[in-house]
């Protein structure tokens, strides 16, 4: 049993980096950018400095997919060489699934609304 | 012959093959680190699931207040710095655990912890108004999908908070063993992802519906 704890502990302390743990550095500049890229989005909303809202929702939206990414990257440590890349491959068929998932279902609904509206009798388009 | 079966040359390499065929996986966890990350990925489906059905009722108010109205948005800006706070002092956890120091491994661990406390006690301050201004789950289809969404998550985070104590007396009990390291590596990657939900939470939800 000692035996196999120590093959374990060493196989901790000579893969430590690959496993996919943050140095320091790695995390002080992840939270660097995080704190920048949430000041920024809360800057933009609650001063309203751009006069043209369809700007800052994009900007904002822009924003949230970068701090996603860096938080995957330096807080979550998904890359490719963790677990054999097999986190990276999770990783991007969630991301599939859940871009499905969401913009198919605001389409589907969105469309739904648009057509399922009530309507007074006699307004009804004529249709073939 | 039986003691040269049974002679450690016969079964201390078997070890060191199946060490080396997934030594990716450190801290002895086997598949436990991709397993975990997984079922990580399926909550993550959770959270896309309500995030739609969010996206879907957001502007369904049925007379009720919209979102410009009920949300403060500097009140969600500190709940949104605990967040990221609790991240990096989770950070910090991880590499004093690593360089196999308990007393430092506790203490952010702790720290970590207040944090999330703060986030759970701000978000039900911000729910207790809510209700009290008659913004109820009941109001309205868009509230609805709004305490789903970050009723959920807050939920998330209360657990992790449970984890967290329980870690520390896992930890105080049994210092920084192999099992333990493996939980504290799990429990990171749970609390990391809760933040990457957040993002999602305090842009679409707060942030867009304060511009609608």
């Amino acid at each position: 049993m000692s035996v196999l704890d120590g093959n374990h502990d060493a196989a901790l302390h000579s893969h430590g980096d690959t496993h996919g743990h943050g140095s320091r550095r790695g995390y002080l500049i992840g939270f660097a950018l995080s704190v920048v890229l949430t000041a920024i989005p809360f800057w933009l909303v609650m001063s309203g400095v751009l006069a043209d809202v369809q700007t800052t929702v994009l900007l904002v939206i822009a924003l949230a997919f970068v701090q996603i990414v860096v938080h995957t990257v330096f807080f979550l440590h998904v890359n490719t060489r963790a677990e054999g890349g097999w986190t990276l491959m999770a990783l991007i068929f969630t991301t599939v699934l859940v871009v499905i998932v969401i913009s198919g279902s605001l389409w589907i609904m969105y469309h739904l609304n648009s057509n399922m509206m009530p309507m007074a009798p006699g307004t009804m388009p004529a249709t073939p | 012959m039986s003691t040269h079966a049974l002679s450690a040359d016969e079964t201390n390499p078997t070890f060191y093959l199946v060490e080396e065929d997934d030594h990716d996986h450190a801290a002895g966890g086997g598949g436990t680190m991709l397993g975990f990350w997984i079922y990580l990925m399926s909550d993550a489906l959770i959270f896309a699931t309500l995030f739609a059905t969010y996206g879907v009722l957001s502007t369904s108010y049925a007379g009720g207040p919209a979102p410009r109205q009920i949300f403060e948005l500097p009140l969600v800006a500190i709940n949104t710095a605990m967040l990221l706070l609790s991240s990096i002092t989770y950070g910090m956890a991880m590499i004093e655990m690593e360089a196999n120091r308990v007393r430092a491994t506790q203490l952010w661990l702790a720290i970590t912890g207040l944090f999330g406390l703060a986030f759970v006690g701000i978000e039900l301050h911000e729910f207790a108004g809510l209700i009290a201004e008659g913004a109820t789950p009941q109001r309205s289809a868009f509230l609805s999908g709004f305490f789903t969404l970050v009723g959920t998550h807050g939920l998330h985070v209360t657990v992790g908070l449970v984890w967290i104590v329980v870690m520390l007396v896992q930890v105080a009990q049994r210092g920084l063993i192999v099992e333990n390291k493996r939980r504290l590596m799990c429990l990171g990657m749970f609390w990391h992802l809760l933040d990457v939900v957040w993002i999602g939470v305090f842009t679409f939800v707060y942030l867009l519906g304060v511009l609608r």
